[in-house]
């Protein structure tokens, strides 16, 4: 009687385990002919491509610097010098401040905003169906359109300006971080809410009690990690017209003025990385901290 | 003399009846146990108590007033006098003791000052107080999070005694604890029944401790009640068919 019941429970695992194969090298397959077909579709062996290729590099070596060694560290009248490089340093550094507020503007409006909404797109706090589905239509339209076309409607309508940039990045902002936010809403635990309603409590105190405490982490590590994706953005704004350092190297690129393309790009990294590096470090040691307790 | 009236109660989910017709009526003072196996329908009799799960049928009432119908702030004010902790405590783990304490109080007297941390002084003292009855002033301060089980279910004592209730609904209070702290509580219980003098109906799974702290027990099976009587009246063969025995 056993044997015939672990003979059967053999062969049913065995099965099982077939159709699973059958099922991935289904998805294996289709996967590669979906690759070869979009490949032949963009055209990828074509002649443009390989003989562009080593162009990129010619227009990189012509973007660097010409350091001099010797006169390295001279004033901006040498040749040769960083002081020469950077001449317009006071310049760059004042579009980046400004390039940094825009991203700083939107990302508090946008997230402030992005909060409100997401107690009216998330299932469980939602106060009807309707308020949901309308609060989640709205999110996905400023989350789904870019923020470069949302920019240049805005510098068209605005004129040229890092105004147009923030409204921009704000709108987008709001978008993805109000879905992220309710979805952190909707992945919270129900049983402190729960004693607030068993107590008389009413929604108010029931959402700034029950919830928000669990879900500030989460919140608070999104929101920097916007910040980081905005600081990007906003220089990127910048080529449409819509204020910051972007602006200028739009300039600096059509004017073919290379070694100022170099120093702008490097800023710009260096900017990036630093933000980027303090954030994870906001992340991990004032939030991840308080969650491991 | 102010009771709770029970009507011919039911309470349906989906093709379920987990609450089947129950009548009761409960006095002021009272320690009820209220035993049965699981799915007997312990827990969503409390909540429809409580109005946090809406009865399909029949009506309850307190003091001449309709529960079962009312709405908004005066549904809040019914929950607020009807205090009710939990087999998982239910706390704000992230936030301090204290304010957890003070978080009682919002139902009985909200003031929108609340929802950013601030409350009153009066407020402040007298959850102190409560604490201090449970010896957990010295935690107030530390995030709820961090006590053990024990403490954070007396905790959320002293937060249900914040909204200064006529009545303590507890669902389960001791089944996530040991022994030594599930005495603990149980005692914490008594003492507020019999120094507040609020009436307590509390869920139990283990019989021995319904036994020994319930003045009347009421056990419940598939939905209806099957004893209601004192502890000394519980004969072995009625608690077989509750917590069906044979059955098993």
């Amino acid at each position: 009687m056993s044997e015939i019941f672990i003979e059967n429970h053999n062969q049913k695992l065995k099965d099982l385990i077939f159709k699973r194969r059958l099922w991935n090298i289904f998805i294996i397959i289709s996967l590669l002919i979906a690759v070869l077909l979009s490949s032949s579709i963009i055209d990828i062996n074509s002649s443009r491509l390989l003989n562009g290729l080593p162009r990129l590099g010619d227009y990189i070596s012509q973007i660097l610097p010409s350091l001099d060694s010797s006169s390295l560290f001279l004033d901006s009248n040498k040749e040769g010098s960083i002081a020469y490089w950077y001449f317009n340093l006071p310049k760059y550094l004042k579009l980046l401040f400004e390039t940094f507020n825009m991203a700083l503007l939107a990302t508090i409006i946008g997230s402030s905003i992005a909060l409100l909404l997401s107690f009216l797109s998330a299932k469980n706090t939602a106060p009807n169906s309707f308020i949901y589905f309308m609060t989640r239509r709205t999110l996905e339209f400023f989350r789904g359109v870019p923020e470069i076309i949302f920019a240049i409607l805005f510098v068209w309508a605005l004129g040229i300006g890092p105004i147009a940039g923030i409204i921009a990045m704000t709108l987008h902002t709001t978008g993805s971080l109000g879905k992220l936010f309710s979805e952190v809403h909707e992945n919270s635990d129900i049983k402190p809410r729960e004693a607030l309603k068993a107590s008389g409590g009413n929604w108010p105190s029931e959402m700034k009690f029950g919830l928000l405490p669990q879900v500030l982490p989460n919140l608070i590590s999104y929101t920097l990690l916007r910040f980081e994706i905005n600081i990007r953005a906003s220089t990127i704004l910048g080529f449409v017209g819509a204020g910051g350092i972007g602006q200028e190297l739009y300039l600096v690129i059509n004017f073919n003025y290379y070694e100022e393309v170099s120093a702008i790009i490097l800023l710009i990294i260096l900017t990036v990385i630093s933000i980027d590096l303090l954030s994870e470090y906001l992340r991990k040691n004032v939030i991840e901290v308080d969650n491991v307790r | 003399m102010k009771s709770l009236k029970i009507t011919n109660l039911k309470k349906r989910f989906k093709n379920i009846n987990a609450v089947n017709g129950i009548s009761l009526e409960i006095n002021e003072g009272e320690i009820i146990g209220i035993i049965g196996r699981s799915g007997a329908g312990k827990s969503t009799l409390l909540r429809m108590i409580n109005r946090l799960v809406q009865p399909s049928e029949g009506s309850i009432e307190f003091d001449d007033i309709n529960i079962t119908s009312l709405k908004g702030k005066a549904l809040r004010k019914w929950r607020s006098e009807c205090a009710m902790i939990f087999q998982q405590f239910n706390l704000v783990e992230r936030i301090d003791v204290l304010t957890n304490v003070l978080i009682g109080s919002l139902g009985r007297n909200y003031n929108f000052l609340n929802l950013i941390g601030v409350f009153s002084k009066k407020e402040k003292i007298n959850a102190l107080k409560n604490l201090d009855r449970f010896d957990l002033s010295e935690k107030a301060l530390q995030k709820a999070g961090t006590l053990s089980g024990g403490q954070q279910q007396r905790v959320a004592i002293a937060r249900a005694l914040m909204q200064k209730p006529k009545i303590l609904l507890a669902d389960e209070p001791i089944s996530s604890l040991d022994p030594k702290n599930a005495q603990r509580v149980m005692d914490d219980m008594l003492k507020i029944n019999r120094e507040d003098g609020i009436t307590i109906i509390c869920n139990l799974h283990s019989l021995d401790v319904a036994k020994k702290y319930c003045d009347r027990l009421i056990g419940l099976s598939d939905g209806r009640v099957v004893f209601d009587g004192a502890p000394d009246d519980l004969t072995t063969e009625i608690s077989k068919e509750l917590y069906d025995i044979d059955n098993e």
